[in-house]
């Protein structure tokens, strides 16, 4: 997300804090589908995923004004967006990541020997990106689809910078060791 | 400060090489990294595994497709909800609703500045009629108020007027904008939550007050509802 992008975010949330719908039509046309793929993967029901991204822009008109600008709007997003994840899958504990949605969301590839014998390892990495833990592959997302830095990181998840640092470096060798069982050694750690 | 003064270690450095891949990292991490990169070609292979790991995220997020329209339709839908209820203080629940909404900062500005606006019209009347005691008697004066009587003795006002109510959303600047780019002004009010906007120094035709009633009324952000005074 470019700096010129995000000072533009601000402006808009200025204007939306004044009523201005039109603003609020730009700031979620620019961030609906992010926020959403990041929920639908906390979640792992794009129905429930969509409830919830209403709600967290509906709490973006409703408090604008409370917007303090430290932080990109897009990682305000991001961190009310969390948090109404998981305050869902708390009140409903059965919903807590379903695993036979997820399996329909991510079940879109060989299993990782089969992509190793098809010679695919694009296809045998995102079957075990797939098989990290939520905890795990909610930091690679921020960091690789997000673009988020360090700190932003810290800012959505709620911990220190540098255990999304230490976070991030055991995902990656989890990934590594996920690939090593499929037949991929990529050398790493 | 003591950041700067520190080299990071060969650790930190690989730490970082998610956010170096991704771009970002700040300016004085990114040229550590690019420095161990340099003299380090195990280290550039391990940012290329890193590169590979960032492709496969970004298609496997790629691939959750996208979100559909019925999720714009209710969040707007529930938005226009919030904005007429603001705006009409009857389709709030009862009198206590109404009176909140009398009292919310947003409006307590507005009622703030449109009360400064009045003070200054009435400066400049009450300016105007100072100068007009030096006036020769038959030079006559316009009082910008509504005669309180039938038998009034003073002529009555020049030019064309609306009555208004502005949205509760609209904040002061956005009036009086709205207000300066039609060369509006507020000479009264608010009674009953209306005010009496001059919108044109001279008489104008019917057609010609209809099609800015009509103009004003377009602008649904900022107008409530207006009719011809």
């Amino acid at each position: 997300m470019s700096a010129k992008l995000s000072a533009s975010d601000e402006i808009l949330i200025g204007r939306i804090a004044q009523g201005d719908r039109l603003a609020m039509q730009l700031l979620f046309a620019r961030h609906q589908v992010r926020v959403y793929r990041f929920v639908l993967r906390l979640v792992g029901n794009p129905a429930v995923a969509e409830d919830l991204i209403s709600e967290v822009f509906l709490d973006v008109w409703r408090q604008a004004d409370r917007f303090e600008g430290r932080s990109a709007v897009s990682t305000w997003l991001l961190a009310i967006a969390r948090f109404k994840a998981l305050s869902s899958m708390r009140r409903k504990p059965d919903e807590e990541l379903d695993e036979e949605a997820a399996d329909t969301i991510e079940d879109s590839s060989d299993d990782p020997e089969v992509a190793v014998q098809k010679k695919d390892k694009g296809a045998a990495l995102k079957k075990c990106l797939q098989a990290l833990s939520p905890e795990h592959r909610e930091v690679i997302d921020l960091v690789y689809y997000h673009e988020k830095s360090v700190e932003e990181v810290a800012e959505i998840i709620g911990i220190p910078e540098a255990t999304v640092k230490t976070r991030m470096f055991y995902a990656r060798r989890k990934l590594s060791e996920l690939l090593k069982a499929a037949g991929i050694d990529r050398g790493w750690p | 400060m003591n950041e700067m003064k520190r080299r990071l270690s060969a650790d930190d450095i690989e730490a970082l090489l998610p956010w170096y891949a991704a771009g970002t990292l700040g300016a004085w991490e990114a040229g550590q990294v690019e420095a161990a990169l340099a003299a380090n070609a195990e280290l550039g292979r391990r940012l290329d595994l890193v590169r590979e790991e960032m492709t496969e995220a970004i298609v496997l997020n790629e691939a959750l497709g996208v979100p559909s329209a019925r999720m714009a339709e209710n969040l707007f839908s529930a938005i226009d909800r919030e904005r007429r209820t603001a705006r009409d203080p009857a389709a709030r629940s009862g009198v206590a609703g109404w009176f909140a909404d009398l009292f919310t900062p947003r409006v307590l500005a507005f009622a703030a500045g449109a009360a400064v606006l009045l003070i200054a019209v009435e400066a400049g009347v009450i300016a105007r009629l100072a100068l007009q005691e030096h006036v020769p008697q038959g030079g006559g004066y316009v009082i910008q108020s509504i005669p309180t009587d039938a038998h009034t003795t003073r002529r009555p006002d020049p030019g064309a007027f609306v009555r208004v109510s502005f949205s509760p959303q609209a904040s002061m600047a956005d009036v009086t904008s709205f207000l300066n780019a039609r060369g509006a002004t507020i000479v009264e009010g608010p009674t009953a939550g209306l005010y009496r906007v001059r919108i044109g120094r001279n008489y104008v035709a019917k057609e010609e007050l209809d099609r800015l009633v009509g103009e004003f009324q377009s602008d649904g952000d900022i107008v409530a509802s207006v009719t011809p005074d």
